[in-house]
């Protein structure tokens, strides 16, 4: 009698014998699913190693005075209230800028634009853009920010450099979650006599709102980890605000920014203790891992909610 | 009723000319970008600009009182040997771990794997220097016993675990690009999992792999923090991985604090971030340029 149901487990009898030729087969076959194994990793764990030492040698100086306090006696003391702040600032005013424009971007790409020469161009800016180098960028800001438009060294023009900086994670996010929404549905909202702006005001926006809000956080941990671009545009070794005060900065201040400060007394200013150093390392990364999780959670808790 | 309709008729032209004025912005920025970075620099580029002398003079001094040179080969030389490291170490391993990823595992691992390569890909640069600076540096001293540990072999290493998650990540997206009919004709045939990512995939994703490696040199030529902290300060053609070197990104990193506004030093840093845009500029397009010709077949 055949076995015709394919799910059954009946152990077969070995028909074929295993020739040399199929023993090595299986050995190569072995040895390459091992060896890609360690290959992904062998890049991962030493960096799990390292972020663990990191957070290990920082830990003497974590506690809510480190993050609460100034920078005192030519940094070697106190905290890091200062360069948070500054670089809260950065995130925020950065985000206000670059989110409107990124998803409206976004939208015109994916809902307006056709299938021409044009829009590859615009496809292919978004791409550069987001290859140019970070240093390139904090030469931009400098030359169009800083000196022509006359901004000086504040932080709207730091906050603008990374906000352009920036744009094409947005771009991207909000592009790849908005053509995840099935045309069905826009169709059937132009059958009913919806505008085009109708449609995506009220389906498509609302049916992708989990992955633009994502990709909006993802922005704002890169900008909150970025040096480079700062650097000249806005952010300054040191300066002094009123501790515990959120409106410490004006916008056309200079401010202090965390991965500046970071920069700074890790290379610039000889016997910083080495907890502090370690400390402003960790808190800088927490911050963007945290950020990033965030991210990560609510992507997948929203994907699991999806009815399509 | 009436009032918000006619609100709505008037406002949707507007919102769909915003709409369209975002779409263009990226081309804007892009040329933007150029523009500026073009004219802090053009006056020095067109007049004073010995190119020859640029390009191939590895004499890099910019404060000389006497006889200011600024030849970038050095610092050209410095890029090219931290990134050409950085990828030795990193395209293998990228790709490997991609094809492990996408190929080789299970769900639940392939998950697990995504997402701490995506926090990995979320490390600011100025940490991944800091690593240099502080975990590498007395490796490197005590491993190799060298007289400094901050050199191409440090930026190499920073740059390569830095760019491994870039290349994992579109690597995974060429294969998956694949058709799985591709990998069931295959398999059909009696062909093991080895056999069928070397025969039938890595012919298939050849160039979205390719792409891949493209955009982690890119990366790796334009990152500036972290090997501003990790190759250490020479301006040199180094002869070993054991040498420092300066890279085109940490010179102007280095340098633009302390050149006088519109100074001729000024203007040759942004010359070179002309050079660094170009690069990069170049890169990213043959990267595009080969993932679209798979896509025009």
């Amino acid at each position: 009698m055949l076995d015709v149901n394919p799910a059954s487990r009946i152990k077969h009898p070995v028909m074929f014998t295993e020739t040399a030729l199929v023993r090595k087969k299986q050995r190569t076959e072995a040895a390459a699913k091992v060896i890609f194994f360690l290959m992904a990793v062998l890049m991962i764990m030493p960096l799990l190693m390292i972020l663990f030492y990191l957070f290990y040698k920082a830990i003497p100086s974590l506690s809510l005075d480190f993050l609460l306090a100034n920078p005192k006696n030519g940094m070697r003391a106190g905290g890091i209230w200062a360069p948070f702040l500054g670089t809260m600032y950065l995130v925020v005013i950065s985000l206000l800028i670059s989110a409107p424009i990124g998803v409206f971007a976004a939208v015109y790409l994916n809902e307006y634009a056709r299938e021409n020469w044009f829009t590859r161009i615009i496809n292919l800016a978004v791409v550069n853009l987001a290859g140019v180098p970070s240093i390139v960028h904090a030469l931009f800001g400098l030359g169009a920010f800083v000196l022509f438009a006359q901004m000086g060294r504040s932080i709207l023009a730091a906050a603008l450099t990374l906000a352009i900086m920036t744009l094409p994670v947005i771009i991207a996010s909000t592009k790849e979650s908005l053509s995840s929404v099935p045309m069905a549905f826009r169709e059937a909202c132009w059958n009913v006599g919806a505008t085009r702006w109708q449609t995506i005001r009220h389906i498509v926006l609302p049916n992708s709102i989990s992955g633009i809000l994502t990709g909006v956080i993802l922005q704002v941990s890169r900008t909150a980890g970025e040096t480079a671009p700062i650097m000249f545009t806005g952010a300054v070794f040191f300066k002094k605000i009123s501790e515990g005060d959120i409106f410490a900065y004006n916008i056309f201040d200079q401010c202090m920014a965390l991965s500046m400060h970071l920069f700074t007394i890790s290379t610039q200013v000889p016997g910083v203790p080495v907890s502090t150093l370690y400390g402003t390392a960790v808190v800088l990364l927490g911050t963007v891992l945290l950020v990033n999780a965030l991210s990560i959670a609510l992507r997948v808790y929203l994907r699991a909610r999806k009815k399509w | 009723m009436s009032n918000k309709r006619r609100f709505g008729t008037l406002a949707e032209p507007i919102i769909e000319g915003l709409i369209r004025v975002c779409g263009f912005s990226a081309i804007l920025f892009v040329l933007g970008i150029f523009f500026f970075v073009f004219r802090e620099g053009s006056d020095f580029l067109i007049n004073k600009l010995d190119v020859k002398q640029f390009l191939t003079s590895i004499e890099w001094y910019p404060d000389s009182p006497s006889n200011k040179r600024y030849g970038v080969l050095a610092l050209l030389a410095g890029t090219a040997s931290v990134t050409v490291l950085a990828m030795m170490i990193a395209v293998p391993f990228g790709l490997g771990a991609a094809i492990f990823i996408s190929e080789f595992c299970s769900s639940r691992l392939r998950e697990t794997f995504k997402i701490v390569i995506e926090l990995l890909a979320a490390i600011p640069s100025v940490v991944w220097g800091f690593i240099g600076l502080t975990v590498m540096n007395p490796l490197i001293i005590e491993i190799f016993n060298a007289p400094i540990g901050l050199n191409v072999l440090n930026g190499g290493l920073i740059l390569a675990l830095m760019s491994v998650p870039i290349i994992v990540s579109i690597g995974e997206d060429a294969l998956k690009a694949v058709p799985d009919s591709y990998r069931e004709a295959s398999l059909a045939l009696g062909t093991t999992k080895w056999q069928m990512v070397y025969r039938v995939l890595l012919p298939a994703a050849k160039n979205g792999l390719l792409a891949a490696a493209l955009l982690g040199v890119g990366r790796g030529v334009g990152e500036t923090i972290a090997v501003l902290m990790a190759t250490g300060h020479a301006v040199q053609i180094p002869d070993s991985f054991l040498d420092p070197v300066r890279t085109l990104t940490a010179t102007i990193a280095a340098e633009l604090g302390e050149a006088p506004v519109h100074s001729d030093h000024y203007q040759v840093l942004f010359i070179i971030g002309i050079l660094l845009f170009s690069i990069t500029f170049v890169v990213n397009l043959v990267a595009d340029l080969v993932v679209k010709g798979i896509k025009g077949k």
